[in-house]
């Protein structure tokens, strides 16, 4: 069938070489080829967030990026937030709040919420909500999420 | 069965700890669906009738057969009504089957009619593209109404069961009747009666994680299955029959979930995939793409439903008589017996009647959904006794107070309620500030009751005690919503030791007796019941190791905070002997110390939530904002109160979906329009508040705890409680959901034309 190309990309700060065919998003790339499942498919059309990552710093949904694109970006995932043992923030507050259900829209809201912060370090209730309007929970009521991540953000300046 | 008297003095249960998945739900380790994988593995895929009826003349594989990627090729020929001619499937599992993989006729737009194993998706996906169908399109029908009209297209004859009325369509399958009294003899004694009829469309459960599997099966008939459901016993006895093989000889694991609100309740994929693994001699992953899901997973019934209450001019209902018609899709099964059961159940109701139809049409079979058929009927009487309500000029809490079921009342469909706690959620609801904060203009107020009767089902649960004195538990319900935590949270409480000591693991099929699916709000019920019952079993043999090594009789030992303690005349002067004592000894003692429960709990106990809500129609585009929601609910007990607040919410949050913008599109040619999450677009964030919640606890007679279930009656009063806030606003009533900006400003424009 179709030829694969090689891509070489660097995803959570380590340097990664995958073989891909062209047609593969970027997410199938993590999730079939280097084994993070973190990133989950839950529309395949960029509807519901749940593949959300960076992308050189920008919030993308990885279903609508193919692999080969990657080529000499930096990809950051849920599997990159925490650092060695210690949780993010928002982990921790996510799992604090009970802000997660059955928490399959967990790693794409994470990932998006950790994107405001770093653009928006003190965000208002309606800024939250508009920001993750991109990832669908169906089991919270987001009640639950948007609490955590203004608690978070609350958190993250009083550390700075 | 005989419970132990309740317990109320609690010292873990009812506390807030941290759930004990949240660590690998956080940073992405949590294995769902799709996250695992085999050596040697393939990808299947599923090819899905573009017709919604059509007869299937003739299917050639033959070219994608030839591509060497492909290494299998399934259609209805390689399930076991073919493979084993006779007696074959019947009854349900035979209609399981015809869902699962076409048979001669392609019955719904998605209906499976092939499905092909290949190395890559992409591969898999290509090769479907080269198989070959001939159909003979046949007339279809997607509307319920019209589904029973005398010239409908038939769906499938002798479909229908005895208790369908002689002259019905064919497409009407099952019938039901409940009732007492005498309905037209209490209309009569009404100062006002009110007649309405309500239509909803069918909703999905749109949970976030597609329905995947991972399936091995060997020619010898061994095999394993990995896949996200709620219920994994059921997966592994319908797959078996459906494949041909002993029930026993498929092991069959339960992933993490990502949601399922009743939707995978069934098997759609799983004996797909199994079928591609044993053809192609490998491991097969198969994974539904999200129009999939929309095209060929149960949606909800949608509903054709005609209401008429009597009351009198003080308040007092004194007849009612509901009429609901459920199109169910291609099947049998659409919840017409709950749908009118449910539907007048808040109400001490001297005269009351309720029929309902289930009726088979060219759609996707549904599936539950949350309290199925609750909260399409609670949407309609809801609404039919707010317009009672205004027209009376009455107090909607005071109507409903007044009327309200209480312990001893004959429910609307036959027996005596035990303790419930409707008239509580409804004091609460009335105290509440919420109910009596002003409004601003063009916001209108809403509130309604709901009822869903929850459930036991089968239950088995293990529970061993290491040497350290900590403590393993074997469940076999899927934790869909941090079921984990209530678990561990009740063995805690019997055991004496602390939470984070207890490990709940969800057993496969292979490692503990049959478990019922994780539905009907069963599971902090019933799994929490054998929870309990199990670590009682346990404390039992501990106390009677403490009693062999303080050489006492058994029964002077009794168990207090995590201690054997001596107690009674003949027991001697001990000190207390804590629970990791006795453990650290147990094999000098007599071995391993586990606990154990199975049975078929039937005391689940039913349950009752009153919702208010506050919404804002804007009469330029008919958009409505909900402004304020609070949720009052009855738990019975709430043993972690958190995740109780979180399915509260959730359950809300679903309903406004439904309410106001979720359907599903037909059509003329009887496809599906909108099945991608931009055109099915389920609430996002920035379209709800904060979700308030009031637990109510009024305990559950039939459980230890008192505990009632809660995941499903929360969505039985928002359908209605919107309806009757929009109504308020935008002051015209619609009648039919979702009360999408169109239809709303469609109904504002009539209403303009008729005042001038």
């Amino acid at each position: 069938m179709s030829t694969k190309i090689h891509v070489s990309a660097t995803v959570n700060g380590d340097a990664v070489d995958y073989l891909c065919d062209p047609r593969e998003t970027l997410l199938d790339v993590l999730r079939d080829r280097l084994n993070l499942t973190g990133a989950k498919e839950g529309c395949g059309t960029g509807d519901c967030g749940a593949c959300s990552i960076t992308l050189n710093g920008r919030l993308v949904c990885s279903c609508l990026v193919l692999g080969v694109e990657a080529a000499g970006q930096e990809i950051a995932t849920v599997e990159g937030i925490a650092a060695g043992e210690t949780l993010h923030p928002l982990q921790q507050k996510f799992i604090d709040h009970a802000a997660l259900q059955c928490g399959i829209c967990t790693p794409g809201i994470l990932v998006a919420a950790k994107a405001l912060l770093e653009k928006n370090p003190d965000p208002s209730e309606t800024e939250v909500r508009y920001w993750l309007a991109g990832n669908l929970c169906r089991c919270t009521g987001y009640d639950k999420i948007i609490r955590a991540v203004m608690d978070a953000a609350a958190e993250m300046r009083e550390a700075s | 069965m005989a419970l132990d008297q309740r317990k109320t003095d609690f010292t873990q249960v009812g506390t807030r700890p941290n759930r004990p998945d949240g660590l690998d739900k956080v940073t992405g380790k949590a294995r769902f669906g799709a996250d695992i994988t085999a050596p040697g593995m393939l990808f299947g895929a599923i090819l899905r009738s573009p017709h919604a009826h059509a007869r299937i003349k003739h299917i050639d594989t033959s070219k994608a057969e030839a591509l060497s990627d492909v290494k299998a090729i399934v259609t209805r020929a390689d399930f076991s009504d073919a493979i084993k001619p006779a007696p074959g499937l019947e009854g349900e599992q035979w209609n399981v089957l015809e869902n699962v993989m076409a048979g001669d006729t392609a019955l719904y737009d998605g209906h499976a009619i092939a499905a092909v194993a290949a190395t890559s998706a992409l591969a898999a996906r290509d090769a479907l593209k080269l198989i070959e169908v001939e159909y003979e399109v046949l007339p279809h029908v997607t509307d319920v109404d019209k589904a029973m009209a005398k010239d409908a297209p038939v769906i499938r004859e002798g479909a229908a069961d005895y208790s369908v009325p002689e002259g019905m369509h064919p497409n009407v399958v099952r019938y039901h009747e409940s009732g007492h009294g005498d309905v037209e003899a209490g209309f009569a004694k009404a100062d006002l009666v009110v007649e309405e009829h309500f239509v909803t469309e069918a909703t999905h459960q749109g949970y976030i994680e597609p329905h995947a599997c991972l399936a091995q099966l060997g020619q010898d008939g061994k095999g394993e299955l990995w896949c996200c459901t709620q219920g994994h016993w059921y997966v592994q006895k319908n797959c078996a029959a459906l494949l041909g093989i002993e029930t026993s000889q498929l092991r069959v694991t339960a992933s993490e979930i990502g949601g399922g609100f009743g939707g995978k309740t069934t098997v759609f994929i799983e004996p797909v995939a199994l079928a591609l693994s044993r053809k192609s001699n490998r491991p097969v992953k198969l994974v539904m793409s999200r129009p999939e899901v929309f095209r060929a997973t149960g949606p909800t019934a949608s509903t054709s439903m005609d209401i008429k209450i009597g009351m009198t001019a003080d308040g007092i209902i004194t007849a009612a008589q509901g009429t609901f018609r459920l199109q169910g899709g291609a099947f049998p099964g659409a919840p017409a017996d709950m749908t009118a059961m449910c539907a007048f159940a808040p109400y001490d109701l001297k005269n009351v009647q309720q029929i309902g139809y289930d009726v088979m049409s060219n759609r996707p079979k549904q599936a539950a959904y949350r309290a199925p058929g609750s909260p399409m009927a609670a949407y309609a009487v809801e609404s039919v006794i707010d317009e009672l309500c205004r027209k009376l000029d009455l107090d909607p809490i005071e109507v409903r107070l007044k009327n309200a079921a209480r312990e001893g009342t004959k429910a609307s469909y036959g027996p005596k309620f035990e303790r419930i706690g409707l008239v509580e959620t409804l004091e609460a609801a009335k105290a509440h500030p919420h109910y009596s904060a002003p409004l601003k203009p063009g916001q209108g107020r809403g509130i309604s009751c709901g009822f869903w009767f929850n459930h036991g089902g089968e239950t088995s649960v293990s529970l061993s005690l290491s040497e350290d004195g900590t403590c393993q538990i074997s469940v076999g319900t899927p934790d869909i919503g941090g079921s984990r935590a209530s678990m561990a949270l009740m063995a805690a409480e019997v055991l004496g030791i602390p939470y984070e000591s207890i490990r709940v693991t969800i057993a496969d099929t292979a490692t503990l007796g049959y478990n019922d699916v994780s539905h009907g709000s069963r599971v902090t019920y019933a799994s929490g019941l054998a929870t309990i019952k199990a670590a009682e079993d346990a404390v039992a043999k501990l106390s009677k190791r403490a009693a062999v090594k303080w050489g006492i009789p058994e029964d002077a030992v009794k168990w207090e905070d995590g201690h054997a303690v001596p107690s009674g005349p003949n027991a001697g002067n001990f000190d207390p002997m804590p629970l990791a004592e006795i453990t650290r000894d147990m094999g000098k003692t007599g071995g391993p110390i586990s606990g154990h429960f199975e049975a078929t709990p039937e005391g689940a106990g039913v349950s009752f939530a009153t919702h208010i809500v506050d919404a804002e129609v804007d009469p330029e585009t008919g958009k409505t904002a909900v402004t304020r929601y609070t949720v009052i609910q009855d738990a019975g007990k709430a043993i972690h109160p958190t995740y109780v607040e979180g399915q509260f919410q959730g359950g809300a949050a679903q309903g406004i979906g439904w309410a106001l913008n979720e359907e599903y599109i037909y059509g003329e040619d009887g496809r599906l329009q909108n099945a991608v999450f931009l055109d099915y677009r389920i609430p996002v964030a920035s379209d709800l508040p904060m979700i308030d919640t009031v637990i109510v606890e009024v305990p559950n007679p039939g459980h230890p705890f008192g505990v009632r279930g809660v995941g499903e009656t929360s969505i039985c009063p928002p359908l209605a409680a919107i309806a009757n806030a929009v109504s308020a606003a935008a002051g015209v009533r619609l009648h039919a959901l979702p009360m999408s900006p169109p239809r709303i400003l469609a109904a504002l424009e009539q209403q303009r034309a008729k005042t001038g």
